[in-house]
């Protein structure tokens, strides 16, 4: 393979080299910033196309909570432009750098590709939620539009979601349109430390069907993690009534606060090598599988989204054997970071929703060539 | 004259409806299948009450496996399937054809799990969106789309038609609170997708069913997000003498860092509607917006505050809090019976195109043009808040022609929508009333790709055909022999 990665100036030029390569076989690993791939070998003939030459926002409409940008622009230039309007994308786009060890600029391409969501999914949705319309290159060299820049739009298929963390194996994003909202003004940790995990969930279950609209429900190192967020008046004043309501905790503020819920967000707890899964589930069920992944594969687990997202940690935690602590548990794994020389691992799907899955593949990208590795996920 | 056309019916499929009753009959229960032609009449069409067909038979399962059982008999006849919630349906996304089997879900109307730690319900889709949060607002929680028909319409068709409602700024649509479904597919087989956690696993299929509108499958079960009840809620009026300046106001307020959880706008059309039908005291102006705030009552008055320093700052003729549950209740009043005090002075046609919210005065500036230009009146009552417009066009269904001018009119407002960077439909589905109007919003690959997802659900084109893709782009799909009339 080739280093050099291609490195199309614009939308039709990113299809002629589809096209081109659906003819020869070609397969193209797709890249914007590089900090979402799993470092692994890659065929001989395969080559790197790189999205950085589509880049740019192309309309920001802070009155309609709406944002167009090409898929490779940096996720910190749309989050200074979105800042300077104090919006914010709300569904905390993780940052995949500290888990996987990249380096380069995450870019809003591969955060839609991804589907990638952060502590805020648990109040306000997951990437999909917010994503309004597409466009992308499909595996044939097409040209594709889906959906709009409008919040409500039930006109056509929505292929959006489909490609949507799909990871670049039904199409290339070109252009993605978001939902975007005020930023909170102010926000707030409420911490309650010598919890288990058990208690930790039954303190989020008893949390989030409150009206007191938690932003974040984490648990790491025997401490529980509660999210306000808000404008001052709202901020203070749900702070009071979860204090009233769940007991004295330590209230963390400013940079602390922040700083812990990137942390969260990105996952900084697990970087490093070794093998890591994304287990998402009914936060209920979340105790015991913790539980399994410890007693049985020694797994460290850390908890998100009110115990509806377990990340587990280990030195070779064997697909096989990370399903068997799912039994009875309603919800999927992912191997988001194979340990060296093994490859990353899809959730399991039922039979037929798979064979619709691969025929839906067929269709996008009837030649194979977009992202081979995760489409055999 | 009605100038949507259908396929003509398949005359073999006809001649064989005694085989394919008899065949249904006697794999379902008892009074499951309809076939008198006196009672199939009464699933002729849906809303879009222009148009109608009965159906060859009607099929009501209770359970999904009997709606398995069904669609496999179909699907192994040869017979189209068009799956029916509660008709409710503005654009025909339920209209039978002569030669088709509706299958409905509107006996699976059990809810079948609460679970408040988890935060959802599980419901088979025939229950009716509004009895979701019955079931559940005793114990402080909340299923929050919720449309007009939200006391008729099922879930099966919010998902089908991904419905919105008012409270969407907020809250989002049917496919941000949809966690998992139950479907069967067009060859029968019952498949899962999503369930009671935050992610679909494998591709985002889930995704793909939300807003199909019956294109995919049929969903009999539904996993739904449920929310906690927020403290409080209280309603502002704001009336305007111009519509852009209240539309202005609207980007404003959006803009403040306020995100209320309605703003609805209404113009004068409607508002001497509402007024004569209801009393609620509405002012005589030329846009009134009414706009929700929730919370605790200092956050209320906090955000309500930030309302009235915008509002007061474009020189509103009228300013209203509301004081109470009594003087809210009265301001919701009038918008909640818009349509039906409309449908008191007129026959009327109701599009739902969507627009960028900043788009909204020129769209509105614009639709009024093209209303004079055809002679017929738009009233315009809408969710401004997402820029999902709803114009009524006014016209006498009594006046031979006045109906294809109200569609002429239609097809223009809707190429203004999207013109202006928004699409055809919000919330009320492409049914057969936009789907010639899809060249407009896409281009020929656009349009094919999606009728390859379609294909590889429903190779055979068996669900809901004739639907949302246009005739001439489906036709090849739907049947090489097929001819099409007017």
């Amino acid at each position: 393979m080739t280093d050099m990665a291609t490195r199309p100036g614009d939308e039709a030029e990113l299809a002629v080299t589809i096209r081109d390569a659906a003819a020869s076989g070609t397969p193209l690993f797709i890249r914007g910033g590089g900090t979402r791939t799993v470092a692994a070998p890659i065929p001989d003939n395969a080559r790197h196309v790189s999205l950085a030459g589509l880049s740019g926002i192309r309309i920001y409409d802070p009155g309609a909570l709406t944002l167009v940008a090409a898929a490779g622009t940096p996720m910190h230039e749309i989050d200074a432009l979105l800042a300077s309007e104090n919006q914010s994308l709300p569904f905390e786009p993780m940052d995949h750098r500290a888990i996987l060890g990249t380096n380069g600029a995450p870019t809003i391409g591969g955060a839609v590709a991804t589907n990638a969501s952060g502590p805020r999914r648990v109040a306000a949705g997951a990437c999909r939620d917010h994503l309004l319309g597409v466009r992308f290159v499909d595996g044939s060299g097409q040209i594709i539009r889906s959906g709009g820049r409008v919040m409500k739009n039930v006109t056509g298929l929505d292929l959006g979601k489909l490609l949507c963390g799909a990871g670049g194996t039904l199409g290339v994003l070109t252009e993605v349109a978001l939902k975007v909202l005020p930023a909170p003004r102010l926000g707030t940790t409420l911490s309650y430390p010598d919890r288990d995990r058990s208690a930790a969930v039954t303190l989020f279950c008893d949390a989030l069907r409150t009206p007191f609209e938690i932003s974040g429900a984490a648990w790491r190192d025997g401490t529980a993690h509660l999210r306000i967020e808000g404008s001052d008046t709202q901020v203070a004043y749900r702070r009071e009534r979860l204090l009233a309501r769940f007991g004295a905790a330590e209230v963390i503020e400013g940079a602390a606060h922040a700083d812990l819920w990137r942390g969260f967000r990105d996952v900084t707890h697990f970087a490093g090598p070794g093998d890591l899964w994304r287990i998402v589930a009914r936060p209920t069920d979340a105790p015991a599988i913790c539980a399994a992944l410890r007693d049985r594969l020694g797994a460290a687990t850390s908890l998100d989204w009110g115990g509806g997202l377990i990340w587990a940690a280990g030195p070779d935690l064997a697909p096989s054997a990370v399903q068997n602590c799912l039994t009875g548990a309603k919800g999927h794994a992912r191997r988001l970071r194979p340990p060296a020389g093994a490859a990353p691992v899809a959730e399991t799907t039922a039979p037929r929703v798979a064979a619709v899955s691969r025929a839906l593949k067929d269709r996008f990208d009837p030649a194979h060539i977009l992202n081979p590795r995760l489409a055999a996920m | 004259m009605s100038s949507i056309a259908m396929p003509l019916p398949d005359a073999g499929l006809l001649a064989a409806k005694d085989r394919i009753v008899r065949a249904l009959t006697e794999a379902l229960p008892p009074e499951t299948v309809i076939f008198d032609p006196a009672e199939t009449r009464a699933y002729e069409c849906d809303a879009l009450t222009a148009y109608r067909c009965p159906p060859l038979a009607v099929v009501l399962p209770r359970s999904t496996e009997e709606v398995a059982t069904a669609m496999r008999l179909c699907h192994a006849a040869g017979v189209k399937v068009v799956p029916r919630g509660a008709g409710t349906s503005l654009a025909g996304g339920a209209l039978p054809t002569a030669d088709s089997v509706i299958i409905g879900v509107a006996r699976l109307n059990r809810i079948l799990e609460t679970d408040f730690d988890n935060r959802f319900v599980r419901v088979e889709t025939g229950v009716t969106n509004l009895s979701v949060t019955g079931a559940i607002v005793a114990d402080g929680f909340f299923y929050a789309p919720d449309p007009s028909s939200q006391l008729a319409c099922t879930i099966a068709g919010n998902i089908a038609n991904n419905s919105g409602g008012a409270h969407c700024l907020r809250y989002g649509v049917t496919a941000n609170n949809l966690l998992g479904v139950r479907m069967v597919m067009a060859d029968g087989e019952i498949v899962e997708l999503g369930g009671p956690y935050l992610e679909p696993e494998g591709l985002d299929l889930l995704g793909l069913v939300c807003g199909s509108e019956g294109q995919l499958g049929i969903v009999t079960e539904a996993t739904l997000r449920i929310l906690p009840s927020p403290e409080g809620a209280r309603p502002v009026l704001i009336g305007f003498d111009n519509a852009e300046v209240a539309g202005e106001c609207v980007a404003r307020i959006i803009r403040s860092g306020v995100l209320p959880v309605a703003i609805e706008y209404m113009d004068r059309i409607c508002i001497e509607a509402v007024e004569a039908f209801t009393h609620a005291g509405y002012p005589m102006c030329e846009a009134l917006l009414i706009v929700e705030v929730e919370g605790a009552e200092a956050e209320i008055a906090e955000q309500l505050a930030t309302v009235e320093q915008i509002a007061r700052g474009l020189d509103p003729v009228e300013f209203r809090l509301s004081r109470g549950a009594e003087e809210a209740a009265l301001i919701w009043k009038g918008r909640k019976s818009a349509f039906g005090a409309m449908g008191q002075i007129n026959d009327y046609m109701c599009l739902d195109g969507t627009v960028p919210v900043s788009a909204l005065p020129a769209t509105l500036r614009r639709i009024g043009e093209l209303s004079k230009a055809h002679g017929l009146d738009v009233a315009n009552v809408f969710h401004a808040g997402d820029g999902n417009m709803h114009p009524l066009i006014l016209y006498d269904a009594n006046t031979p022609g006045d109906q294809d001018r109200a569609e002429v009119l239609g097809a223009e407002i809707l190429r203004v929508c999207v013109e202006a960077g928004g699409c055809l439909t919000g919330e009320h589905g492409v049914g057969i009333e936009k789907r010639e109007l899809m060249h407009e919003q896409f281009a020929a690959a656009d349009l094919e790709i999606q009728m390859q997802v379609k294909d590889v659900f429903d190779p055979g084109w068996l669900l809901n055909p004739a639907k949302v893709f246009p005739l001439d782009a489906s036709a090849p799909r739907r049947d090489p022999k097929a001819g099409e009339r007017a």
